[in-house]
């Protein structure tokens, strides 16, 4: 276990640094910076002065190597735009993002699985056909149009729900969190069901096929041989087999939620992550790019770590091992 | 003969698309009190939907059409699912073909043993741990404690067919329906199971109906056998009489097409054709097509008949005339 981790740990370090020169050389080749944060009316000095500044004077190699250098003392660079940290700029953005991607995950697992449950052990009656038709919607709205129209019944019609912004927050952990107050949670609520929309769909799928493949099995079979009540085989023979393809897709979907909520945050004007993202393409705001993006590999090598050791613990027949 | 279960005119469809196949269309025998009885037949023969008829488990599209399963004076295929329920795992328990897939890969052996005995009596969890425990010790499952913590990926096939046999035997069942269970393993493992299961029998008084395709089984382990085949029983009585002297062709072949050291050197001698599908059956006797004695009086449905004290087959033209080998 200690030898696996360890392993898995400088593979993590590897990909790190794989992706760092990536980004960074990807970053280099999207354009220069220069021409869209320096004023054109300002004069050959003042240009030259604010290139050095920025650091955008050394070679692309010279450049990496000072990133890198300032990346281990915990540095990822100061932001072109704001002139504050990346890192800090992103964290204080993040609690947003994390609240919001994890409270769509909470309710697409929470929903998702009951439903696809119910679909899967009875395939053939009207409720089950309704959520598989349901489910197919859930995957082929655009997210952009269906917050729209969340908006438009929940905030302006019925007047509900706030449509924008995070409302009141309260400080855990040193961090601004929305789901705390009640303030806060409503205004959650309509994005967090918004970006669940699509995972919903997905548990729903994922947990139906599941259920129906397992239900096939011999040792469910035998399990009812023995007489145990449906609800038993149900939930501890069936329930089992099928968290093992649920907990891999809401893992990797979790990365991506979090990489990737720009829709819906633009939608809702929910201050997180990725707003900030695209604002940060918008301006070529380098720093902020590398280091948004360095954070987001971090964060799935995490995740995938976490996925692994979980699966170890659904799936005795896993063994979590030094060597490969 | 007190008897333990008696099946009349057992006929399990399956409705599917293609049309209703007969899985098992009029099968009865009865099964004694601490006997064994084979089920003897081909693949899709419907010895183990007789199986599942028998314990209530045919999934659908599959039913029990019509016919009795008397078990202690009740009507198996009549009574309430919760009653059911009630029986299986506790007085008639069940054991599959392929023990790689019958134990659930995620949950411990202990966790699969005590549940078995919950599920039929209110008991403290330790008592249901000694219960299991000591179930794999009679089965022969070396250190039972320390295998009970262990999942069933770490048994060999083996090892799992005996947890299998442990968790049917937990409650003492009057009626075992083994299902083929050593198909899958080897000779040695095979012989050893055999030997345990044909203990156990005697010293519990425990009936078994052993389903399988192998004569040599059969021969060394029941005491009653029937032949099926294309859903139906063509031939049955004492295992001993049977294989001495078959009185269905079908019979007669199967026991011809087994391999034997005598036979060194001849080719091998087979039944010709394939099974016929059970969605298009031919009329009147279904191994007519592959009959070396069938004639016009086998276009006609052929009841089940005595022929000899014991002995019933269902044949116009059974093997009566020949001298035993």
């Amino acid at each position: 276990m200690t030898v696996y981790l360890l392993r898995r740990i400088s593979q993590s370090f590897l990909v790190l640094v794989a992706m760092s020169m990536i980004v960074f050389i990807g970053v280099y080749a999207v354009g220069d910076p220069v021409e869209i944060l320096i004023s054109p009316d300002a004069d050959q000095m003042e240009r030259e002065r604010a290139i050095q500044a920025l650091g955008l004077d050394l070679p692309l190699w010279e450049q990496y190597g000072v990133f890198v250098w300032r990346a281990l003392h915990g540095d990822l660079g100061r932001s072109f735009v704001y002139n504050e940290p990346a890192l800090q700029l992103i964290l204080q953005k993040m609690p947003a993002t994390l609240e919001l991607a994890f409270g769509s995950m909470f309710i697409s697992v929470l929903i998702g699985l009951p439903l696809g449950m119910y679909a899967g052990l009875r395939p053939e009656s009207p409720g089950s056909k309704m959520i598989m038709a349901g489910s197919i919607l859930g995957f082929s709205l655009p997210t952009f149009w269906v917050g729209l129209m969340l908006i438009m019944v929940f905030a302006v019609q019925l007047g509900w729900l706030p449509s924008t912004g995070r409302g009141e927050t309260a400080y855990f952990l040193g961090l601004q969190w929305s789901f705390l107050t009640a303030n806060g949670l409503s205004h959650l609520i309509m994005p967090a069901i918004n970006l669940a929309l699509f995972k919903i769909s997905l548990v729903i799928r994922l947990t139906r096929s599941g259920v129906r493949e397992t239900m096939l099995m011999d040792y469910v079979k035998f399990a009812r041989a023995k007489g145990l009540s449906p609800a038993r085989v149900t939930f501890v023979h069936v329930f089992k087999n099928i968290l093992i393809p649920v907990v891999t897709v809401v893992g990797l979907e979790l990365g991506s939620t979090i990489a990737f909520s720009v829709v819906t945050e633009s939608v809702f004007a929910w201050p997180g992550m990725g707003k900030l993202i695209i604002d940060s393409i918008n301006v070529l705001d380098r720093p902020v790019i590398v280091a948004y993006l360095m954070i987001i590999v971090l964060m799935f090598i995490t995740i995938n770590l976490i996925v692994d050791l979980l699966y170890s613990a659904l799936d005795p027949r896993v063994r979590l091992e030094g060597k490969a | 003969m007190t008897t333990t279960l008696e099946v009349r005119n057992l006929r399990t469809h399956f409705f599917t698309r293609a049309g209703i196949v007969k899985a098992v269309d009029g099968v009865s025998f009865t099964v004694g009190r601490g006997k064994v009885m084979g089920l003897v037949g081909e693949s899709g023969s419907g010895k183990t939907v007789t199986g599942f008829s028998i314990i209530g488990l045919v999934d659908p599209p599959g039913r029990v059409v019509e016919g009795e399963i008397l078990y202690q004076g009740r009507n198996l295929a009549t009574i309430s699912e919760e009653e059911m329920r009630h029986l299986r795992g506790n007085r008639i328990a069940m054991i599959f073909q392929d023990p790689m897939m019958t134990l659930n890969p995620v949950l411990r052996v202990d966790t699969q043993m005590i549940e078995t005995v919950l599920a039929h009596e209110k008991v403290s969890k330790e008592e249901a741990r000694q219960r299991a425990r000591d179930a794999l010790g009679m089965v022969g499952i070396p250190s039972p404690d320390e295998r009970l913590k262990s999942y069933p990926h770490q048994f060999s096939g083996g090892m799992r067919q005996r947890v299998a046999i442990a968790i049917a035997l937990l409650h003492r069942p009057e009626l075992i329906i083994a299902d083929e269970p050593t198909t899958a393993l080897d000779v040695t493992i095979q012989g050893q199971i055999l030997a345990e299961v044909q203990k156990l029998a005697a010293n519990t008084g425990t009936s078994l109906i052993w389903i399988t395709h192998d004569l040599s089984v059969v021969a060394g382990l029941a005491d009653d056998i029937a032949v099926m085949y294309a859903g139906r029983v063509v031939e049955d009585g004492p295992v001993s009489e049977v294989l001495d002297r078959p009185l269905h062709p079908y019979t007669h072949g199967l026991i011809g097409s087994v391999p034997s050291r005598n036979k060194r050197g001849e080719p091998l001698r087979q039944i010709p054709g394939m099974t016929p599908s059970l969605l298009k059956l031919p009329a009147g006797c279904a191994f007519r097509t592959r009959c070396p004695r069938a004639d016009e009086a086998c276009l006609a449905d052929q009841p089940l008949r005595a022929l000899l004290p014991g002995r019933q087959a269902r044949c116009i033209h059974p093997h009566l005339d020949e001298v035993p080998a």
